[in-house]
């Protein structure tokens, strides 16, 4: 039985509670993504560096509170930063929806010409964020570290294996659940939470019922802007944040909104936990627990090295599309 | 070529001979060989965008195919590493095929819900089959000598023959993506390829026992002479000496120059084929199917198999363009390969140049290049001018100037966003008849 627990708490360290945070992170990524795809009708390459710029303007206000010694201790001040972050980014999405976006919505042109737009968005994003803050690993996060450390857990429960629990995992799981029933609460019960599903599901009635596209989409960019600040900050409080990093998290949040099914909200939570999983998973070594479990494998038990993570994501994406291509909750239906 | 490409070349001509004159010869050349070789690239993209409206993003993932055919055709075999594990690589692949054909068997003769459940059993058996003989061959292969090779090294050919073979591996793998994504919507299939081009990276990166990953392969062969060598023989002295060069400055200049014959070789070949093919019954084909798909179908065109036939073509040409840019570099480095640089910056190129006409990709390439690499010293230059009122080590002055060469991404996204919107058919637009 003791076996079993080691083996349980080894396997949570290591592999449920990384996942649960990184799956978290995701589904906020992918939410952003989901909703833009829904109302504005393409794919958003400019997300990721999206979430990098509201996540550098938080932390340039956190130094700025640092340095001005405000803290939340022992909350990381980040927390105390976001709300600027977030009205940065929407300040800057608001921008290119006007100057290059909204152009295109008016003359309805092709997806592929907008997506194309979004990659010019991308770039000068990118450029925006290398350019303020430089391209390298910054890490913001201060307050106390851990909820529960190894040591506490072991003398608590006197087992061999110890359940570390970072602070920056409750925040991220914590914020998560509020931020997304917050979300939905809108999505549901608002007006322009309903209408904003109205517009997505049929654009022209929508219209015709009088509701307003531009602030359907500026809505849209606001709650996008947002759910990519916090997915961003949370991302950075628990590893680290560097621009290149943020890049590419672009491909396992548009995997996550496409595996959950894309233009639906409730998608790209559980597809955010599915990739989470999956790459974790795949990529842990499970020699040890399964030692616990009295089983004595010869090898580490990994089924592909760490450096695969991103890969993983991609297979089961590749999967997805060739076999439900709407995604586990029906997305809209793309021939 | 219309009157207005003409000038544009010449303007591009007469920009690369400013830089000679302006900075030197030998920052003139490397920059266009460079342009050369990203003018190939954006030939292949053109092929795949212009002709047949396919959106890849998966670029640098081909291109990077291209590489590990240079360092496959032209290094030395390891003898070594292969009698420790070409025994279990070759049984590998065996396994692999094996595993590949029964999981179609299975699927042909397994119906109703099992098939798919049975399908996924037996590939998850074969993967096991695969990883017990794969593991120890690998490890055997990786511990052979790694501080030199630790890899199976390659054929130990001429390198000009991967240019050949960098553009059949590319190929072969837009065969498989081919098949796999090109039924997906235009947005799909770009992500679909942005990932694959990420899982080809990762495998270079980590397949250590191939590519001898993150490691690098360098020193590798070249097709031209060696600037050292040169310097040392006769002729060359003689040549510098009535030029009234100094002999190390024009030993480099002289080997960019004939790799810049070598590339513009292969530009012109690629170029007459694609503009041949482009004025042929196919070219208007193919063309009929990306203005309406539908049309086309119902005029009995095989919609999907032009796709996939672009698809491959224009991978092989990007597949070529990898192999000469591994070749020029002499080394194969799978860390540099960046989606930013490889895939976006491409096509930026072809859309600035303008879709659909080969003549302006091909510019798109040389312009795009050139503006990418002296965006730099013109970013410190205008940082220098801005800040020139603050006084030295001001901590925003150096942070301008340490910054200053980030710059360039956002021009390029600006300059991309602005072509969108202002001239969507680019610089030379494609012609109608």
């Amino acid at each position: 039985m003791i076996e079993f627990l080691n083996a349980l708490v080894l396997f949570s360290n290591f592999v449920l509670v990384p996942a649960l945070a990184y799956g978290s992170q995701l589904a906020l990524g992918a939410l952003g993504v989901t909703l833009v795809f829904g109302i504005l009708r393409f794919a958003n390459f400019a997300h990721g560096d999206l979430m990098a710029f509201g996540t550098m303007m938080t932390i340039l206000v956190t130094w700025w509170l640092q340095a001005a010694g405000i803290g939340i201790d022992p909350l990381p001040t980040a927390l105390l930063a976001l709300p600027f972050g977030i009205a940065a980014a929407i300040l800057i999405s608001l921008f290119f929806d006007r100057a290059v976006f909204a152009f295109y919505r008016k003359r309805r042109s092709a997806a592929i010409v907008v997506v194309m737009a979004s990659i010019g968005v991308m770039f000068m994003l990118n450029g925006i964020v290398r350019f303020v803050i430089g391209p390298d690993d910054q890490r913001f996060a201060d307050g106390a570290r851990f909820i529960i450390s190894a040591r506490d857990f072991k003398t608590m429960t006197g087992l061999d294996e110890g359940l570390t629990i970072r602070l920056p995992v409750l925040i991220t799981v914590i914020v998560a659940v509020v931020v997304v029933a917050a979300l939905f609460w809108f999505l549901q019960k608002t007006r322009t939470g309903k209408a904003m599903r109205a517009y997505s599901d049929n654009e022209d009635l929508a219209l015709l019922s009088g509701i307003s596209p531009e602030r359907v989409v500026a809505v849209t960019w606001i709650i996008a802007a947002s759910l990519a600040t916090i997915a961003g900050v949370l991302y950075g409080l628990d590893k680290s944040f560097k621009p290149f990093t943020y890049f590419q998290l672009l491909l396992p949040i548009f995997a996550a909104a496409i595996v959950g099914g894309i233009g639906q909200p409730v998608g790209a939570i559980v597809g955010g936990f599915v990739i989470a999983f999956s790459e974790v998973m795949v990529t842990y070594a499970y020699k040890r627990v399964l030692e616990y479990l009295s089983f004595e494998p010869s090898g580490l038990v990994q089924l592909l090295s760490t450096e695969y993570k991103f890969a993983v994501s991609f297979v089961i994406l590749v999967i997805v599309l060739l076999i439900r291509p709407t995604g586990i909750f029906k997305g809209r239906v793309l021939q | 070529m219309s009157q207005r490409g003409v000038i544009l070349y010449l303007c591009m001509a007469a920009l690369l001979v400013l830089v000679g004159f302006g900075q030197s010869w030998n920052v003139s050349l490397t920059i266009l060989n460079l342009c050369l070789i990203s003018a190939v690239m954006a030939l292949g993209v053109n092929i795949q965008w212009g002709y047949a409206g396919l959106f890849n993003v998966g670029i640098m993932g081909f291109a990077a195919l291209g590489g590990v055919a240079a360092v496959l055709v032209s290094e030395p075999p390891v003898i070594g590493a292969w009698s420790v594990g070409g025994v279990g690589i070759g049984l590998t692949f065996l396994a692999l095929v094996a595993t590949v054909a029964a999981v179609i068997i299975v699927r042909r003769q397994v119906t109703g819900r099992l098939r798919n459940i049975s399908a996924f059993a037996v590939a998850i058996v074969g993967f096991f089959v695969i990883r017990s003989v794969f593991d120890p061959a690998v490890d055997a292969i990786e511990d052979f000598d790694p501080a030199r090779t630790g890899y199976l090294g390659g054929l130990g050919l001429p390198i000009l023959l991967a240019w050949i073979v960098g553009g059949v591996f590319a190929a072969s793998a837009a065969w498989l993506v081919g098949k796999v994504a090109l039924g997906l919507r235009a947005d799909y299939l770009a992500i679909a390829t942005l990932g694959i081009s990420e899982i080809i990276l990762a495998i270079m990166k980590n397949e250590d026992w191939l590519t001898r990953g993150v490691k690098n392969v360098s020193g590798l062969r070249r097709p031209v002479p060696i600037e050292i060598e040169l310097q040392q023989t006769e002729w060359f002295l003689d040549l510098a000496q009535r030029f009234g060069a100094d002999p190390i400055t024009f030993s480099s200049i002289f080997v960019k120059l004939c790799y810049a014959i070598l590339f513009s070789i292969v530009l012109v070949i690629l170029m007459w084929f694609a503009e041949r093919a482009l004025n042929a019954p196919w070219g208007r084909m193919m063309r009929a199917i990306r203005d309406n798909r539908d049309a086309a179908e119902a005029m009995g065109k095989n919609v999907t198999a032009r796709h996939l036939q672009t698809f491959i073509l224009g991978s092989a040409v990007v597949g070529v363009a990898g192999a000469m840019l591994t070749t020029l570099e002499g080394q194969f480095t799978p860390g540099q390969y960046n989606p930013l640089r490889f895939t976006f910056l491409i096509w930026v190129m072809v859309i600035v140049g303008g879709s659909g006409n080969n003549w302006g990709a091909v510019l798109g390439g040389f312009l795009i290049w050139f503006l990418w690499v002296e965006a730099e010293p013109a970013g410190i230059l205008l940082m220098n001018t801005l800040t020139a009122g603050l006084a030295e080590g001001n901590v925003v002055r150096e942070h301008l100037l340490d910054a200053a060469p980030h710059m360039r991404l956002f021009l390029m996204g600006l300059i991309l966003l602005l072509v969108l919107r202002f001239s969507p058919r680019g610089l030379i637009p494609e012609r109608t008849n």
